[in-house]
């Protein structure tokens, strides 16, 4: 396990929590550490609390724990809604001057200071940087350079002016001085740095940025949480590329767009979250049965129906893998990390256009809308490749007309995959559509014809199981009897509860999924396991199913769905309690 | 593209299975007309189909085509143009795809002002499904769903198009073959969006709104003086509901095509091998 420093600022919506986590994330990510952050809007009771979570180590941190260090509360509630992260120790900072705050509670056993933030702020330009003086006042508490801040601050309020950025400096440094001479220098924390460059980055950005590497040319969406921020970092940026990003009316219009994009020729993509999905799956039959490349990406959140927008969920498998009327064969990957969501994007651009299908990526909100840094290299756009097919010229178009020079869109071929004319080609003319077709992509009701054109669909899928690697994403102690098999955003917390599952002797083999149609054959693996525990985050073990359909056998299972991602330690305890019950 | 297209270059060798003396002919006729007129040919030609009678248009012409889900063709074909803008795009529908289940859709098409045209085979009737009242159809027309009629006001489709800022509004009729491909004509030439909506008569279903109708009761406004640069002579025409209008009802001279206001100009088909260059400023960005 990383020695790891976990932070966290809390406060009500409109706070500026989010963009003082950020700073501070920055910070600590421009010094030469690893981050990894996370929004808690959690609520045991209703209103606007929200916080911003920080965890930090030299080493590589990829997820959370329930552990907290320093906490800056600027309610009382931030204190209660955190009670059971804070330890003997923790370091508490509030304003006792804010009317709410002056009777608070520090629990026992925890150091509360109290510095006066805004009355700081005030003296150094203004009150609205009084959570900046509380960044100064936690760097002097985890003995972290403020210099470091310093560049955050630049990124931050550059472009407002330097004035802004020396305030906010002084801010810092007016709350760094008061803790130091109220309160001493004697705390336990003291956050190193380093020379390691890295960047910081949330999986949505980890998506649209993949876009952009694999050629992506056109965008359609519409706004939902927690998808917008794949079309907020499109825009403005895509331009730069040639591209283009287009809010549509509503769903229905977004995926028609994207589709409309993609028979052009470009490549395109669509990004939503389950109710979005709901709708795209009327046109989703239509872009695969027209044997259209399109990437689909569904940020999921919980569910059914509004569910919980801004909470964690794994509850869209099925609707991904058998979603719609009849029966057609589509791709989904699930990326397993931020930096998979990068690459599971590229890959998703070159099968669409390799096997003429939608692909959807099915990526969570655990890793949309959170942070983590790596180094530069993780994103390596030399190592990206470009696959588009078969695509045919004017030249080549000839192999695939028939007697009466008409191109056969809808070829049947060995391997399933037609060669594909973009609109403008002379002599590739033709037709698709979402009545059943023939070679030319014209309707037919010919019962041979229709076996033909099913058989070839699904033979994509055949083609692709034996070129592509499907294979799952290994880690833990290979020889071990104990397989935990997951999907998703599960895989950072878990390839850390594997240290925690060490540390108390329980050793385990662990397979995470990114590919979850086609995907791997488990059997040999789950045949030769004594034990077998699937986790994922929903109720009823939607992959757990597919693994036992798969496998033929019964599976052990692991489900969060209360809206919270795991987290490495809790993991960790529900894997050895699902383990020794097994074993009773 | 070559310069000696002709209309019929246009014309697949797929029979319509329209019933005989569907309205729909006249007006695919007029479309494919237009198309030649306007120096197009099949091969940078694509057509977006909707749901109903008016769907097949794709089968039956030909050029690159999709023919889509009930009421999204604008969706598809916004998606085509913005993509490859050298493509000429025409999206076909009925009354029942534009103004029903995709009048949402029409709505914001037309805000959007995408430099494509549409035309609408207006039957104000469902003649796939045999008889039901469409969105145009009037409030007393009696069918196998609504035996007392819809008992609703008919969608006043260029009343809505206007109201959505529209840039381009024309009606016409399939059998006056001519003056429909003219108007159909102007629609292609139109910078932005270019609606027609035609009255395509149903001859199976629909007995009220029939060709003897339209040709009693149409007037054109060419022959009227209108001028169709007026927005307020325009807005008066189409409230009108005592008449039945051909021609181009209103034309903006200041429309700036989407493309246009976008900086949407280029065919986005040919894409690099790699990722783009300049690709790693954008990972430097999260520093």
């Amino acid at each position: 396990m990383p020695a790891d420093f976990n932070w966290a600022i809390g406060g009500e919506a409109g706070d500026g929590i989010d963009s003082t986590g950020k700073i501070f994330a920055q910070a600590l990510s421009r010094s030469g550490r690893h981050v990894f952050t996370s929004k808690d809007f959690a609520s045991r009771i209703r209103g606007g609390y929200t916080a911003y979570k920080v965890r930090t180590a030299v080493d590589p941190v990829q997820s959370v724990v329930d552990r907290l260090d320093v906490l800056i509360a600027l309610t009382p509630r931030t204190i209660e809604e955190n009670l059971n992260e804070l330890h003997e120790g923790s370091v508490i900072i509030y304003d006792g001057d804010r009317t709410t705050m002056e009777n608070v509670e520090i629990p026992e056993g925890m150091i509360g200071l109290d510095v006066p933030l805004k009355r700081l702020a005030e003296e150094a330009g203004g009150a609205i940087m009084r959570n900046v003086v509380a960044l100064g006042a936690a760097c002097e508490v985890s003995d972290f350079p403020i210099e470091n801040l310093d560049s955050a601050l630049e990124k931050r309020f550059g472009s407002k002016g330097q004035s802004l950025v020396d305030n906010n400096k002084e801010a810092a440094r007016a709350g760094r001085d008061y803790v130091a001479e109220e309160y001493g220098h004697d705390f336990d924390y003291e956050l190193e740095t380093t020379d390691a460059d890295y960047v910081l980055l949330n999986g949505d950005e980890a998506i649209g940025m993949g876009a952009i590497a694999a050629g992506c040319k056109f965008y359609a969406g519409y706004p939902i949480t927690p998808a917008t921020a794949v079309m907020e970092y499109l825009t403005g940026r895509i331009e730069q590329f040639g591209g283009h990003v287009l809010q549509a009316e509503d769903e229905l219009s977004a995926i028609n767009i994207a589709l409309g994009a993609a028979r052009a020729g470009a490549r395109s993509m669509t990004a939503t979250s389950g109710p979005g999905i709901d709708l795209m799956t009327e046109t989703f039959g239509l872009v695969a049965t027209s044997e259209t490349p399109l990437v689909i990406v569904d940020v999921m959140r919980s569910g059914p129906s509004t569910g919980m927008p801004t909470k964690q969920e794994q509850g869209d498998l099925n609707m991904l893998l058998y979603g719609g009327h009849g029966e057609i064969p589509r791709f989904v990957l699930g990326p397993t990390s931020i930096s998979e969501c990068f690459w599971k994007t590229v890959e998703a651009f070159n099968l669409a256009e390799k096997y003429q299908t939608p692909v959807y990526i099915a990526a969570d909100l655990a890793m949309a809308v959170t942070e983590q840094t790596f180094p530069p290299e993780a994103f390596d756009m030399d190592a990206v490749e470009i696959d588009r097919g078969k695509v045919v010229d004017e030249e080549s178009v000839e192999e695939w007309q028939n007697e009466k020079g008409q191109f056969k869109a809808h070829a049947l071929t060995d391997d399933g995959v037609s060669p594909r004319a973009f609109p403008g080609t002379d002599g590739g003319v033709h037709m698709s559509t979402g009545l059943e077709h023939d070679e030319l992509g014209r309707r037919t009701e010919d019962t041979e014809m229709r076996v033909e054109q099913v058989d070839k669909r699904n033979r994509k899928v055949e083609t692709a199981r034996e070129r592509e690697d499907f294979s799952p994403r290994e880690f833990g102690d290979e020889e071990s009897d104990n397989l935990v098999i997951s999907w998703g955003s599960n895989e950072g917390a878990m390839t850390e509860a594997i240290e925690f599952l060490e540390e108390e002797g329980v050793d385990v083999r662990f397979l995470s999924v990114p590919y979850l149609f086609p995907r791997p054959d488990l059997t040999d693996e789950v045949e030769s396991a004594e034990n077998v525990v699937v986790v994922e985050c929903n109720a009823t073990g939607q992959f757990a199913d597919v693994v036992e359909h798969d496998t033929l056998r019964r599976v052990d299972r692991v489900n969060k769905y209360d809206g919270v991602r795991f987290k490495a330690d809790e993991l960790a305890a529900d894997i050895k309690a699902a383990l020794q019950e097994a074993d009773q | 593209m070559s310069s000696d297209v002709r209309f019929t270059d246009f014309k697949s060798d797929k029979q319509p299975t329209w019933c005989p003396g569907c309205g729909d002919f006249g007006t695919m006729n007029g479309m494919m007309k237009a198309l030649a007129e306007t120096g197009n040919d099949p091969d940078n030609t694509f057509i977006v189909a909707g749901i109903g009678c008016s769907g097949k248009i794709g089968t039956y012409m030909r050029s690159y085509a999709l023919h889509g889900v009930h009421g999204r063709a604008l969706p598809v074909g916004t998606g085509v143009k913005l993509a490859n803008p050298d493509l000429e795009v025409m999206v076909a529908g009925g009354d029942g795809d534009g103004y029903s289940i995709g009048a949402g859709h029409f709505v914001h098409a037309v805000r959007r002002n995408v430099d494509m045209t549409y035309v609408v085979m207006d039957n104000r009737i469902y003649g796939l499904t045999k008889g039901q009242a469409s969105p145009t159809s009037r409030m007393d027309f009696e069918t196998s769903t609504t035996p007392e009629g819809p008992q609703q006001p008919p969608v006043n489709p260029m009343a809505l198009a206007l109201a959505s800022g529209a840039t381009f509004i024309a009606q016409s009729f399939s059998t006056d073959a001519q003056r429909h491909a003219e108007i159909v004509q102007k629609a292609i030439e139109h910078d932005g969006f270019g609606f027609v909506n035609v009255f395509s008569p149903c001859v199976t279903f629909n007995d009220v709104d029939t060709y003897d109708y339209f040709r009693d009761n149409l007037v054109d406004v060419a022959e009227e003086g209108h001028d169709p640069t007026d927005y307020d002579a325009a807005k008066e025409k189409i409230l009108d509901a005592s008449k039945e209008y051909q021609g181009v009802i209103w034309q903006s001279e200041k429309s700036i095509p989407y493309g246009e206001k976008h900086g949407v100009d280029t065919n986005t088909s040919e894409i690099d091998e790699g990722a783009p260059e300049g690709a790693m400023d954008l990972v430097r960005e999260f520093y």
